[in-house]
């Protein structure tokens, strides 16, 4: 009875969003308050019902209601109760559930963040909003029940996915989609935005904050998921451009350009075109991503059950939603143009740049992940386009970037003297470069010409990055002027970028991996270290069984962890599963996974050392870090309407 | 149970899996095994088709490492041997697209976007370099 | 003025592919065999290791290669059909047996059957990389001068049978059953 209960909230929901998605809309063009002021409880009814429907699924996962097929498809009587509620998301029709409940939770931050702006526009941001949850809720009732009902219900369920049976779980697809899905945020004000045919630097303001609010949460899903995959998945590896984690990074890449395309627009009035553009492909990529990983057209490893007919149902929301407001943008773009000079040498020309070197690259990767659907469909043959491709092509527009990166952070607006920038840049400039070339050959003893430049462009950025803040705090004495919260975000985020790319080189370059066989007693060496192969045993978990190997890890003699890699059988899927054992550390990760019994009491063993690959996620962190600091800048206040009675009379200022 | 029946037992749960993880110990020439481990890094498992045969831990993967391993240990060369693997499963078992007429847009897209943006960036510098300039405050230079 | 109708542009040839997309497989491997003659082999009979069998014994007809296991759960649905066809005896079925084990390979063909004129008993697995094997059951054509006409991946059915094998067939003896090259 309570599943049914679920289905009957989502559609309630349903009712709730198509009128959030007409009313208001209409209202606007037809300034109708009425109609206007009826976005705000549409859009909280339908989160309520939404959450509500959310709710009876977690119940129906927590009570082992394996009448309701999705649950026994998903879960397990012995399944840990933490695993149990992430299994809610484990797979295609609840995952799907979340997509719409963390919607309609943005909509609800947008109807709370949006009463100081023009009603109007706050009308037709919602009815957007609203048009998507209508497609999404749509897609949910017609082809993706989650609450279908098994007869005769199942004794017990298939359990969830050993792989996905891991704290990540519970963390990683939540984050993710409040990433991905808050692009929608930015989406909903640049259609409102062209539905009005105006658009001030006041809504470059606006628009800010939800967009850095949704990259960060995609910063951060996306390197979970990274780490997710790295310790998971058995044999080190920390990103494999699989379609699916292109399908995430393409927004994320987008989004990166949207948040520096809209500080131009906010400060000068230009580049609308770009921003209004970037906005609408930043969360048409989240949809595409969407539809990458449910229709069944590409192979991944993430790839929900595949189902040509909810692939095109997912097409057609897509090409609507997507479709229509690029339209939309060829018809009315145009008209936005402003005027606003700047030279070559400006922060405008570096952002400028930046933007377009970003949709290069988000291209290149959209092009290398479509291209074997495209000579597929043409008949031209089947080729597969993987690592070896992108780690080459990705490159190409990002060395440069990343390089401009340290430049554009320190040049001003409008012009700036070549040589004033120069002077300012030299000495981090030929520090960083310095180092770079010298070091990996002092520590590691060889370095490829990429190494080099890959070391040196990350310890650019991360000097061009704390060069203002040093230098302020050095200069104490001469009253200084202090960072606000956006400049110590952008201090933070673009630190957050130079670590990584230090990680990312670090580890690609250097990376020790060995594979051998051993048996207890055993002793060898690699990379420096000496490891002992202690003991075999076998060790029960809560659902699985499993073969724990003990190696003792040493170097010069003293004692550095004792590492425990398992194979692990699960009871109800019974594919073993290799879970393997981590010494981390911010130097090296030292990485052991047990392979098979050989016989003989030999195992077969992969050992990695695997130097820096913390900076990897480390510098995702700070990037996300930087843009909270950034969304938490007090220009951001929104100004209280003049109308409203205030019961103090304070007005907060806006920069 | 004791340590021996204990041991058949895991074995006998094991048989008929494989493991990413080649038994055999590494090729003598360290040239040769690293070139080996380069190229199974490249080549997509056909079972698990999201993995490389380095990482998968499908019969068929070992099987091909092991095919590999011993070409490469004869003195194959690395085109040779892709050679052999194209020949049997066709292009798709490479993840490096090999360079052919109908693989050239995607090898050259990279250069040709970056060629049109340079293109875009210059059209736009050359109408934005015409038009007046703001007062730059000097004050907000460091404002983002 | 035309650059605003780029996005828009770009975007609908996209969704083009993405609706041709829908109905392809992207998991499906063609063969490159196709059209080339059989690799060659010789491996060691399934029921009788002392006696050879290869691809000498697959030319001069038309011939069906089929790859099995008893570990594979599809071959064990596709068995009936081909006992079916073996009964009809409208060409000859060879098997290749991939990566088994051999007591086990020869009481599951006594218990459900043996519809092949010899299983050729691939213990490493090697013949079956020749011939670009990579998830059984798969069955192969071949013609009189053993080239490959046709390789079918999942568990043969009388549907693929009628729809893909029989035509290629027909082509090639003018008739069933087809009969071997010298025996008019």
């Amino acid at each position: 009875m309570i599943p049914e209960l679920g289905q009957f909230a989502l559609i309630l929901a349903l009712g709730l969003a198509l009128i959030q998605a007409s009313v208001p809309l209409l209202g606007a063009t037809r300034e109708r308050k009425d109609w206007m002021a009826l976005a705000r409880p549409a859009a909280t009814g339908q989160f309520v019902f939404v959450l509500a429907a959310f709710l009876v699924l977690c119940h129906a996962f927590l009570n082992d209601d394996f009448s309701v097929l999705y649950v026994s498809l998903n879960s397990n009587t012995a399944l840990p109760t933490p695993y149990k509620l992430a299994a809610v998301w484990g797979a295609h029709e609840g995952s799907l559930l979340l997509w719409i409940l963390i919607l309609s939770a943005w909509t609800l931050a947008v109807t709370a963040g949006s009463r100081s702006l023009p009603e109007a526009f706050a009308a037709r941001v919602l009815g957007v909003l609203g048009i998507v949850s209508v497609g999404m809720l749509l897609f949910t009732i017609l082809t993706s029940n989650p609450f279908e009902r098994l007869f005769p219900a199942a004794m017990d369920g298939n359990d969830l996915n050993p792989l996905l049976q891991d704290p990540a779980l519970v963390i990683h697809p939540p984050i993710l989609y409040a990433g991905y899905v808050g692009l929608a945020v930015p989406f909903a004000f640049a259609v409102a935005a062209l539905l009005t045919g105006k658009l001030s630097p006041e809504w470059a303001r606006w628009t800010r904050p939800w967009t850095t609010a949704a990259w960060m949460f995609l910063t951060v899903g996306i390197a979970l998921g990274s780490w997710w995959a790295y310790y998971e998945l058995g044999w080190g590896g920390w990103w494999f451009w699989d379609p699916v984690e292109n399908a995430s990074f393409m927004p994320w890449l987008a989004g990166t350009a949207l948040i520096h395309s809209l500080a131009v627009t906010e400060r000068r009035g230009i580049f609308k075109s770009w921003t209004l553009l970037l906005a609408i492909a930043a969360f048409s990529l989240s949809l595409l991503g969407t539809f990458l990983v449910r229709s069944g057209i590409l192979v991944s490893v993430h790839a929900f059950a595949s189902d040509p007919a909810r692939g095109l149902f997912i097409l057609l929301l897509l090409s609507v939603i997507t479709g229509g407001a690029l339209i939309l943008y060829a018809a009315r773009a145009r008209h936005l143009t402003v005027e606003g000079g700047f030279r070559l040498v400006s922060r405008e020309s570096f952002l400028l740049m930046n933007n377009i070197l970003l949709v290069v690259a988000t291209a290149a990767v959209l092009f290398g992940t479509l291209y074997p659907l495209f000579l597929d469909a043409l008949g031209l043959g089947k080729i597969s386009v993987g690592p070896p491709y992108f780690n080459t092509v990705f490159l190409i527009p990002m060395l440069p970037l990343a390089a401009l990166v340290g430049v554009g952070m320190h040049s001003t607006w409008v012009r700036m003297s070549s040589e004033s920038l120069v002077r300012r840049l030299i000495l981090p400039a030929g520090v960083a470069v310095g180092i770079g070339v010298i070091f990996p050959w002092i520590i590691f003893g060889r370095a490829s010409a990429l190494t080099m430049i890959g070391v040196s462009v990350g310890l650019w950025v991360v000097a061009a990055a704390l060069l203002d803040p040093v230098k302020r705090i050095l200069r104490r004495g001469s009253a200084p002027i202090a960072l606000t919260r956006g400049q110590w975000g952008m201090t933070f985020a673009h630190l957050g970028v130079g670590i990584f790319i230090l990680g990312a080189t670090v580890t690609s370059s250097y990376n020790v991996e060995t594979d051998t066989s051993a048996t207890p007693g055993d002793r060898w060496e690699v990379d420096g270290y000496e490891l002992v192969f202690r003991d075999i045993r076998r060790v029960d978990g809560p659902n699985f069984q499993a073969t724990e190997g003990e190696f003792e890890v040493r170097r010069d003699g003293r004692l550095v962890t004792i590492l425990n890699p398992q194979k692990r059988i699960y009871r109800v899927q019974t594919s073993p599963m290799t879970e393997a054992a981590i010494d981390v550390g911010w130097g090296r990760d030292l990485f052991v996974a047990l392979g098979d019994p050989l016989g003989d009491g030999a195992w077969s063993l992969r050992v990695q050392v695997k130097p820096l690959i913390r900076f990897i996620w480390l510098g995702a962190l700070i990037m996300a870090f930087g843009g909270l600091l950034a969304i938490t800048d007090p220009r951001y206040r929104t100004q209280r309407k003049q109308e409203k009675v205030q019961p103090s009379s304070e007005l907060v200022e806006t920069a | 149970m004791n340590r021996r029946s204990f041991i058949a037992f895991v074995w006998l749960l094991f048989v008929g899996t494989a493991s990413a993880i080649d038994p055999e110990p590494p090729l003598e020439d360290p040239v040769i095994e690293s070139a080996y481990r380069e190229l199974i890094n490249e080549v997509r498992c056909l079972v698990c088709q999201n993995q490389t045969i380095a990482d998968s831990n499908a019969p068929l993967a070992a099987d091909l490492r092991r095919e590999i391993r011993r070409m490469m240990g004869e003195g194959a060369s690395r085109a040779e041997v892709i050679d052999f693997l194209i020949t049997r499963y066709g292009d798709f078992v490479l993840y490096r697209p090999p360079f052919q007429p109908t693989t050239w847009l995607l090898w050259g897209a990279p250069v040709l976007l970056l060629g049109i943006g340079a293109i875009v960036f210059a059209r736009i510098l050359r109408v934005r370099t015409k038009q007046p300039l703001e007062e730059s405050n000097s004050l907000d230079e460091m404002t983002l | 003025m035309w650059r605003y109708l780029i996005p828009i542009s770009v975007f609908a040839v996209l969704a083009a592919f993405f609706a041709r997309g829908l109905n392809l497989n992207p998991r499906y491997v063609p063969s490159p065999l196709i059209g080339k003659p059989a690799p060659e082999f010789e491996l060691p009979q399934l029921k009788n290791p002392e006696i050879v069998v290869g691809t000498q014994d697959l030319t001069g007809n038309v011939v069906l290669l089929n790859v099995w296991a008893t570990w594979c759960v599809g071959c064990r649905q596709e068995h009936g059909f081909l006992v079916e066809l073996a009964e009809a005896n409208d060409l000859p079925i060879y098997g290749l047996n991939w990566k088994d084990n051999r007591p086990t390979a020869m009481s599951w063909l006594s218990s459900l059957g043996d519809p092949y004129v010899a299983s050729a008993f691939d213990e490493l697995g090697e013949v079956a990389i020749d011939w670009g094997v990579y998830g059984a059951p798969e069955t192969f054509l071949l013609a009189r001068d053993g080239t490959v006409l046709y390789k079918h991946i999942a568990p043969l059915t009388r549907e693929v049978w009628t729809t893909e094998f029989l035509p290629r067939i027909i082509a090639e003896c003018g008739a069933l059953p087809c009969l071997p090259v010298g025996s008019e």
